[in-house]
């Protein structure tokens, strides 16, 4: 892939965190390119949370560069992260079920006007709209309409809607939580097919995904942790899914570590 | 009195069959499809009182009711914004009767100047919401202990600044006005076509704007029937206080101050929630906090600042209801003034769970409950009655609440 031979737009270098006594992640490289989907993948305890935290600002390491753009940059919080451009969508979404999806796509960067200075200030309600009626048209996101409330949506669409969020604010790149963990099969088609026109639009695209299938369908790159470092890295066209599992499992040649012959169907099970 | 840029979802296909289905849904929204079983349960609790009593629905005495919705009213609206973010304030009736206290004492004992002292009523509101609002916001003590803790506290501050006086009359020409001043009826027919006449240009400007960006607009007869719907209520009513109510020849007419001050706050705190990126932030806050939070959002001041203006508008009603009847004793805020105050906001369809409501619930929900106890006045049966009925009544309102999201949450997760 030509991934290779460009410059990452995030890399992360020797990053280690520890919780009191556990060691969350030592020494883990991470790099992202623009342009691609990358799954992260691991067991459950292998650190991926950890690090999708510590590259959303959430959680500070302990030791290791943060580089954005080939410059080493520090992000002490979610905003920080944001301000690059690296948006992430944890698995709740985090959408307000009460406000409809224009009012979602904007929270906390309303546009307004000043009324009173320092007081009051009044949302501008219809370029919101049609901004996020933009961006909602150029994803292909079939919601009822933006004025709906996100309580009315349906998992895939609550999805997408998270999703759209995290793209419209020139965003270089996103990082997906499980982005199909809840979703049944249509929608889940509808997320993947989302993902790749993201990646599409040049976002280089994180996804954490305990769906191997998922990740192969959707993904160019897959990284592997195992017991908070990093693992063997794939090309998804060059490999497959007892060579990943292996990878994760610590197997080597489909011997798990216990003995038990481990498909991609049995380790997709979501653990939370 | 319903946000203007609520639309009616739009048809993907330009069909006959959905086209009749969107205006059916147009037809709908022109009221509030929350605030129609609120509004459908006055109109029986009208007929019955009616039936029951022929005075019931006489200018005298529906200009009484509202003067005696205005202070529990008010306070509800406070709850309201209270409970738009998922919490309880159960402080505001003690802080209602401490804060009146506060002015009474200021005023009548201590010959302070009559707005000063109004002045120092309301601030002292401010900083008891101030203080709760921390309290909660920071120290994270659920807000149904602190302000349970208020609620006797700040009783027995009321009992401590009225001190061995007990009853303070009031009689200063500010302060008795307050509620009782009758606006002149050519002031109250100015007031009212000046309000129907912006919310009119605020449609249509609205309107003219989407229509400028090319974005949907809801029908000329949609927009029409909202302007009338408006117009009509509010012109209707100021026509009811207008007319002479008076039993005698000294003529009783015109628009109380009490009414315009309760309505006042429901319109201005309307705009507030509605319009504003503040007012947005108290719905996320109660619709999701944590959303709310990592969208950047600073919970805590929110939070707190909502705590504040609920006391203030708490304290706000304290001093409607001192005027209305001319003195602060210890018995002021307590009883079920606190009660009747939470159950309008919810009556009125303001949900207990948080993100949801509207301040106009105020008013509907303050009606029901003012309508009840004012018809079975009127119809001279005793309190006991008075409560097991607006017991009922709650419940049930809560009830339509709790069926309601439990709907919503089952739609929501298909």
């Amino acid at each position: 892939m030509s991934a290779t031979e460009r410059k990452p737009i995030l890399e992360m270098h020797g990053i280690s965190k520890r919780f009191g006594a556990v060691q969350a992640l030592s020494d883990v490289d991470f790099e992202v390119y623009l342009g691609e989907v990358l799954g992260l993948v691991g067991d459950n305890g292998a650190g991926k949370s950890t690090l999708i935290k510590i590259i959303s600002g959430a959680y500070h390491a302990d030791a290791g560069h943060y580089l954005f753009d080939g410059r080493e940059v520090a992000v002490n919080s979610p905003r920080d992260a944001t301000a690059l451009g690296i948006e992430t969508v944890y698995q709740d979404l985090a959408l307000c079920d009460n406000l409809d999806v224009v009012a979602n796509l904007y929270l906390g960067r309303e546009r307004t006007r000043t009324l009173i200075p320092g007081l009051v200030k009044i949302i501008e309600e219809i370029p919101m709209e049609q901004e996020a009626n933009r961006i909602v048209s150029e994803l292909h996101i079939r919601i009822p309409s933006i004025r709906s409330q996100v309580a009315s949506l349906s998992g895939g669409q609550r999805q997408s809607a998270a999703v759209s969020r995290a793209v419209m604010w020139n965003s270089k790149v996103v990082l997906l939580d499980e982005p199909t963990a809840a979703l049944g099969v249509e929608q889940t088609h509808q997320v993947k097919e989302l993902i790749r026109r993201l990646r599409d639009r040049g976002l280089g695209v994180v996804v954490i995904s305990h769906n191997l299938a998922d990740v192969f369908d959707v993904c160019d790159r897959i990284i592997v942790l195992r017991l908070g470092k990093r693992g063997a890295t794939f090309q998804t066209n060059t490999t497959n899914a007892e060579q990943v599992v292996a990878a994760i499992t610590g197997a080597e040649f489909g011997v798990t570590d216990n003995g038990k012959d481990k498909t991609p169907d049995n380790a997709s099970h979501s653990d939370r | 009195m319903k946000s203007v840029e609520q639309t009616a979802p739009r048809s993907v296909e330009a069909g006959e069959k959905t086209d009749a289905v969107s205006s059916l849904r147009s037809s709908l929204s022109l009221v509030d499809i929350g605030s129609l079983p609120v509004i459908l349960g006055l109109i029986v609790i009208a007929i019955i009182f009616q039936i029951a009593n022929p005075n019931f629905l006489s200018p005298l005495n529906l200009t009484n009711l509202m003067v005696q919705i205005s202070a529990v009213g008010t306070m509800s609206v406070g709850i309201v914004l209270v409970l738009l973010i998922g919490e309880i304030d159960l402080s505001v009736g003690a802080v209602s009767g401490f804060c009146a206290s506060i002015m009474a004492v200021l005023s009548v004992k201590n010959n302070v100047p009559t707005p000063l002292a109004i002045g120092a009523g309301v601030l002292t509101g401010a900083a008891i919401g101030l203080l709760q609002g921390f309290w909660f916001a920071k120290l994270h003590v659920p807000s149904f202990v602190v302000t349970l803790a208020g609620f006797l506290g700040w009783q027995g501050a009321l009992l401590y600044a009225l001190g061995s006086t007990g009853t303070i009359n009031l009689n200063d020409a500010l302060i008795v006005g307050l509620a009782n001043y009758r606006l002149p009826v050519w002031l109250g027919w100015l007031l009212g076509i000046l309000f129907v006449g912006l919310y009119a240009f605020g449609i249509v400007q609205n309107r003219r704007q989407r229509a400028h960006a090319n974005m949907h607009v809801d029908s000329l007869t949609m927009m029409i029937g909202r302007v009338a719907l408006m117009a009509v209520g509010v012109l209707a009513a100021i026509a009811l206080m207008s007319v002479n109510r008076s039993f005698t020849d000294v003529p009783i007419q015109g628009v109380p101050s009490a009414v315009l001050i309760f309505i006042g706050f429901i319109v201005v705190f309307d705009f507030i929630t509605k319009r504003t990126q503040f007012g947005r932030y108290v719905f996320a806050v109660g619709g999701n906090a944590d959303a709310a939070r990592r969208a950047g959002i600073n919970v805590e001041r929110i939070r707190i600042v909502v705590f504040v203006l609920g006391s203030t508008l708490a304290a706000c009603g304290g001093i409607l209801a001192g005027s209305r009847l001319l003195a602060v004793n210890q018995s002021s805020g307590s009883g079920d003034i606190l009660l009747n105050s939470i159950a309008a906001a919810v009556i009125g369809g303001t949900s207990l769970f948080g993100g949801r409501g509207s301040t106009w619930a105020a008013l509907l929900g303050a009606l029901v409950i003012g309508s009840i106890s004012n018809g079975m006045d009127l119809l001279a049966l005793s309190s006991s009655i008075k409560f097991m009925v607006t017991g009922a009544v709650l419940l049930l309102a809560v009830t339509l609440d709790a069926y309601a999201r439990s709907r919503r949450e089952a739609s929501g997760r298909s």
